[in-house]
């Protein structure tokens, strides 16, 4: 089967759905590989780059759609490009079936099978296709990168002769994957960075960046919804963290906000007099601008001053690095294809079985499969496990009485013992007793490295029964003798093969 | 046996050797000096008895020293380090099987009734009793403990129905045929001496109790069980002492049967179990406790040697915990060029050794010995588990239950309250495996199911090799 990349027609948008690098790869599942002139120009591919990688070259995004059997884009198709598509085409993009009905119903109607990569299921399996995850982790960096752009001063501190500079303090508001960018790239950069989330789990992930994660003190709420999203929280709560974030906004010089709700717009945190009460020239970067923003003030697509304060409100982040972009959505593009083509033979099969390509699959045949039913396993742990405190355990009181009466019994047992032995077997038992204790106080201080070696050589050392073998070797009575015989020649083994191994392994222990 | 002051002295000399021989061995500077300290001692408690109390039979003697000593010497020479604990085991159940070799001729020895009378015979043949007793389950127990370190008998535990009743009814008997023993002997003359019967039932009993009693223990106990068996040795060989009224034989056996006692000691707190706990057998068996494998606990990420070599690249500081699944792919020659190799680059690369890896005690210190892995950057578990969290790369390679998260994880689990190594504290561990199977103790490692962790699949040493070669 023949994919086609075109061109994205959506303006402003940089990325293309694939790259040489990655175009290679995907024809070694068997497919043919149609894209179309300029595709990745602004992404930095060339054509020739693709060509020598062993791509057709189409001249038109026309040619591209009469060509292939799978269409791969990064933007749902718009305009046009939707009476291009025709029945029995695959079509792989970011698709949001939930923001789109519209479109949905026209890909249905066309009998087209689409795959939305918005909608590949969260689980551990599909982490190598969440494109989503791919590309909030670029808005994350980059976000930090226009911040720094717009900032007019250092993001680390330093003392230098002309004085000290103090480190700018950034806040991220929203630690999933574009959050945990923003803080590792903030990070990097010298600043101070603080993280706040509404689900407690993140904490760990938080400060694993070295960053401080502001803990809302609020019993009982647990802000994670379905798929390791966040989820709508209380009335009390959001009252809480308005404070919280007010309190900050005059104390940080950057705001970096990316908290989202699926299918729902994005929650309102930063007021106009939060901005208002930041320093001048501090920075607020809203990666929720297209859902409507988190900050009451941006705009979507723009960069604006407002109260002194430098909003920015690019809803193209990901486009802005765009070769980085298209690298990684080509990736999980590429893993999508892999999963689906599992003879390597370049057939495309829609296994409805398949949790992740069931999840991805928004329609086919004329049939509409979108909302997928629930996934079965979640990405993030399943916190809705109540945590039982383990009932107290009655804590083991070390009894003192035990050992007294074990030594109490002990010493009657002994004391029985010497009223009843003869003088012989007390003075042996004397040595027996002096002699566990010499070894006891010994071998704690054998080294554990050694202690393979310590068991050869007392095992050597054990055969000292030998000497008991040797008592009898003289004896008249033949069978005494021979049996004497026997066992100095089974102990003879032991002995100098213990000793031997012994020297063996002890020679190997060099630094 | 009259008095001799200078088998006396040489046997003191010889039990002082001997001491200076175990303690030698508290580190590797000193453990060679230790060895030939040992040597000597046995030499010259040789020497002395040959030249004191021996006095015919000379040649039979040299003969047997001869075969025995040569066959000694070939199997040390021959045997693989990997093997070490079978050899161990096997040269336990020889000093068992001398020690009830000694004790039957003890028994037929004509001068023993003239020489003892009353409560003196009494314990003598308790001491004759014991001796052979211990001798009999140190022999048995060490066979079917060769047998299933040298894979000749299944690992799993052997647990019979009423196991524990089986074994108090056993030493009831045992106790009551000692009775019948001592009742019997004094009847016997010189020349057909009583109390055959008992002995010999109660010789058979013990060996079975031997077998039955490691039988019933699961492959992750051997550390325990071949210590216990060292220990057992040693207590043989004291009991004989007492039996023939010999200082050095009882000094010998109870600094050996301590030595093994407290090794079983410390292998049993390495995986927080009862002594009681390991000898009842069973481990893996877990009654009453339900397996956490059940739950599907999520993907593994499994990663290949190139993606390994360059983790090892970019690392400075690097753990590589073995465990017994390094000694049987034989990895630990490629374990050590890779240290090398990784060293050369100035990255920082140490072991990290549970005291329970690997089948007997110091197991894992002995091969990477072989491997010639510097013994200064082989750490034991106490040392370096507060490290983990500076820790770039962790490579386990063939070990499970050593680094089960769920054993502090679960308290209630079957290996709940075991210390292990802490390696998903480190950035990331590289787990080798063969496969997703259970470690001894049966139990899921949640592990390999960490964000943190790599699987890489398959024979621990195709796979290092690979990993090498990318390097």
């Amino acid at each position: 089967m023949k994919i086609g990349v075109p061109r994205e027609s959506h303006p402003g948008e940089r990325r293309v759905a694939t790259t040489p690098e990655v175009a290679a790869q995907i024809m070694k599942l068997g497919y043919g590989v149609v894209v179309q002139s300029g595709a990745g120009a602004e992404a930095s591919f060339s054509d020739d780059a693709f060509r020598s990688a062993g791509c057709e070259i189409a001249a038109s995004r026309k040619d591209v759609y009469d060509q292939c059997d799978i269409v791969m884009k990064v933007r749902a198709p718009e305009g046009d490009e939707l009476g291009m598509l025709r029945s029995g085409q695959t079509l792989i993009s970011f698709i949001w079936p939930a923001q789109n009905p519209d479109l949905l119903e026209t890909l249905t109607g066309r009998g087209i099978t689409a795959l939305a990569m918005d909608s590949v299921p969260r689980i551990s399996r599909a982490q190598k296709m969440d494109a989503l995850s791919s590309m909030a982790n670029i808005a994350g960096y980059r976000a930090v990168v226009e911040a720094a752009q717009h900032f007019g001063r250092f993001f680390t501190g330093q003392i230098t002769a002309a004085g000290k500079i103090p480190p700018a303090k950034v806040l991220v508001i929203g630690a999933g994957v574009a959050g945990l960018a923003a803080i590792g790239a903030a990070k990097s950069m010298g600043a101070i960075v603080r993280s706040f989330d509404t689900r407690p789990e993140v904490k760990e992930q938080v400060e694993s960046m070295d960053a401080e994660f502001l803990m809302l003190e609020f019993e009982g709420e647990d802000g994670s919804g379905e798929g390791g999203y966040a989820k709508v929280m209380s009335k009390e709560f959001i009252e809480a963290e308005m404070a919280l974030f007010a309190e900050q906004a005059k104390d940080v010089d950057i705001i970096i906000t990316t908290a989202l709700i699926p299918g729902k717009p994005a929650p309102r945190l930063i007021t106009a007099e939060m901005v208002e009460s930041m320093k001048d020239g501090s920075v607020v970067v809203d990666l929720a601008a297209e859902q409507g923003g988190n900050c009451e003030l941006t705009e979507p697509g723009q960069v604006v001053v407002k109260h002194g304060v430098t909003l920015i409100g690019y809803t193209d982040l990901p486009s802005r690095l765009a070769a980085q972009s298209s690298q990684l959505y080509g990736t999980n593009l590429r893993h999508l294809l892999t999963d689906m083509t599992p003879e390597k033979d370049g057939q495309l099969v829609v296994d409805m079985e398949d949790e992740v390509i069931r999840g991805a699959t928004i329609c086919r045949g004329g049939e509409t499969t979108w909302p997928p039913p629930a996934p079965k396993l979640s990405a993030a742990p399943p916190a809705a496990k109540p945590a039982v405190p383990p009932p107290p355990k009655p804590e083991k009181k070390k009894s003192v009485a035990g050992p007294i009466i074990a030594m109490v019994l002990g010493g009657l047992a002994l004391l029985g013992l010497g009223s009843v032995a003869p003088q012989d077997f007390m003075a042996h038992f004397t040595v027996f007793v002096l002699a566990c204790f010499v070894g006891y106080m010994v071998i704690w201080n054998v080294t554990p490295a050694l202690h393979t070696p310590l068991m050869s050589v007392t095992n050597a050392i054990s055969s000292i029964i030998v000497i008991g073998a040797l008592m009898q070797i003289s004896s008249d009575t033949a069978l005494i003798k021979w049996i004497a015989v026997a066992t100095v020649c089974i102990t003879a083994v032991n002995i100098f093969g213990g000793f031997a191994v012994t020297r063996r392994m002890l020679e190997m222990f060099r630094k | 046996m009259q008095f001799n002051g200078i088998l006396v002295v040489s046997y003191i000399i010889a039990t002082i050797l001997f001491i200076l021989a175990l303690g030698g061995l508290s580190n590797q500077e000193t453990a060679r000096r230790g060895n030939w300290y040992g040597i000597v001692g046995m030499a010259i408690a040789l020497v002395a008895t040959i030249w004191g109390i021996v006095s015919q039979a000379y040649v039979e003697l040299m003969v047997a020293l001869l075969i025995g000593g040569t066959v000694g010497l070939i199997a040390a020479r021959r045997v693989q380090m990997t093997q070490m604990p079978e050899l161990v085991a096997i040269l336990h159940s020889l000093v068992g099987l001398a020690a009830v070799a000694v004790g039957f001729a003890n028994f037929l020895d004509p001068g023993r009734l003239a020489h003892y009378q009353g409560v003196e015979l009494t314990i003598h043949d308790i001491e004759t009793y014991i001796g052979i007793l211990i001798g009999a389950v140190t022999f048995s127990g060490s066979v079917i403990a060769f047998g299933k370190l040298s894979g000749r008998i299944g690992g799993k535990p052997l647990i019979l129905p009423a196991r524990h009743w089986l074994n108090l009814v056993l030493l009831l008997v045992v106790i009551w045929f000692a009775y019948q023993f001592v009742l019997q002997s004094p009847t016997g003359t010189a020349d057909n001496p009583a109390g055959w019967l008992p002995l010999i039932i109660m010789t058979v009993l013990s060996l079975l109790f031997g077998i039955h009693m490691v039988m019933a223990i699961g492959g992750a106990d051997m550390p325990v069980v071949v210590s216990m068996l060292n220990s057992y040795s040693g207590w043989a060989a004291s009991a004989t002492g007492f039996m023939l009224g010999n200082d050095l034989l009882i000094v010998t056996g109870a600094l050996v049967g301590s030595s093994g006692a407290i090794l079983s000691y410390i292998m049993c707190r390495a995986m927080n179990r009862k002594f009681l706990a390991v000898i009842a057998g069973g481990f893996g068996t877990s009654e009453g406790t339900q397996l956490t494998g059940g739950e599907d606990q999520g993907e593994v990420q499994p990663i290949d040697p190139e993606e390994t070599a360059a983790l090892l690249a970019d690392a400075e500081e690097v753990m590589i915990i073995p465990g017994y699944g390094m000694a049987v792919a034989q990895a630990q020659h490629i374990v050590h060029e890779l240290t090398q190799k990784l060293r050369e680059r100035k990255v920082n690369v140490r072991f990290g050794i549970h005291p329970v890896a690997g089948r007997m005690p110091g197991h894992m210190n002995v091969l990477l010995a072989e491997a010639k892995v510097p013994y200064d950057i082989v750490f034991e578990m106490d040392e370096i588990n507060e490290d983990f969290p500076d820790i770039d790369v962790s490579i386990v390679i063939g070990a499970n239950d050593i680094v089960n998260p769920s054993a502090l994880e679960d308290p209630e689990g079957p290996i709940g309250g075991m210390p292990v190594l802490e390696c998903w504290k480190g950035k990331t561990t590289i787990v080798l495996k063969r496969s997703m199977a259970t470690g001894y103790a049966g139990v899921q490692n949640p592990l390999f199911f960490k964000e943190n962790t790599r699987m890489l699949f398959g024979d621990a040493k195709d796979s290092l090799d690979a990993v090498l070669k990318a390097l």
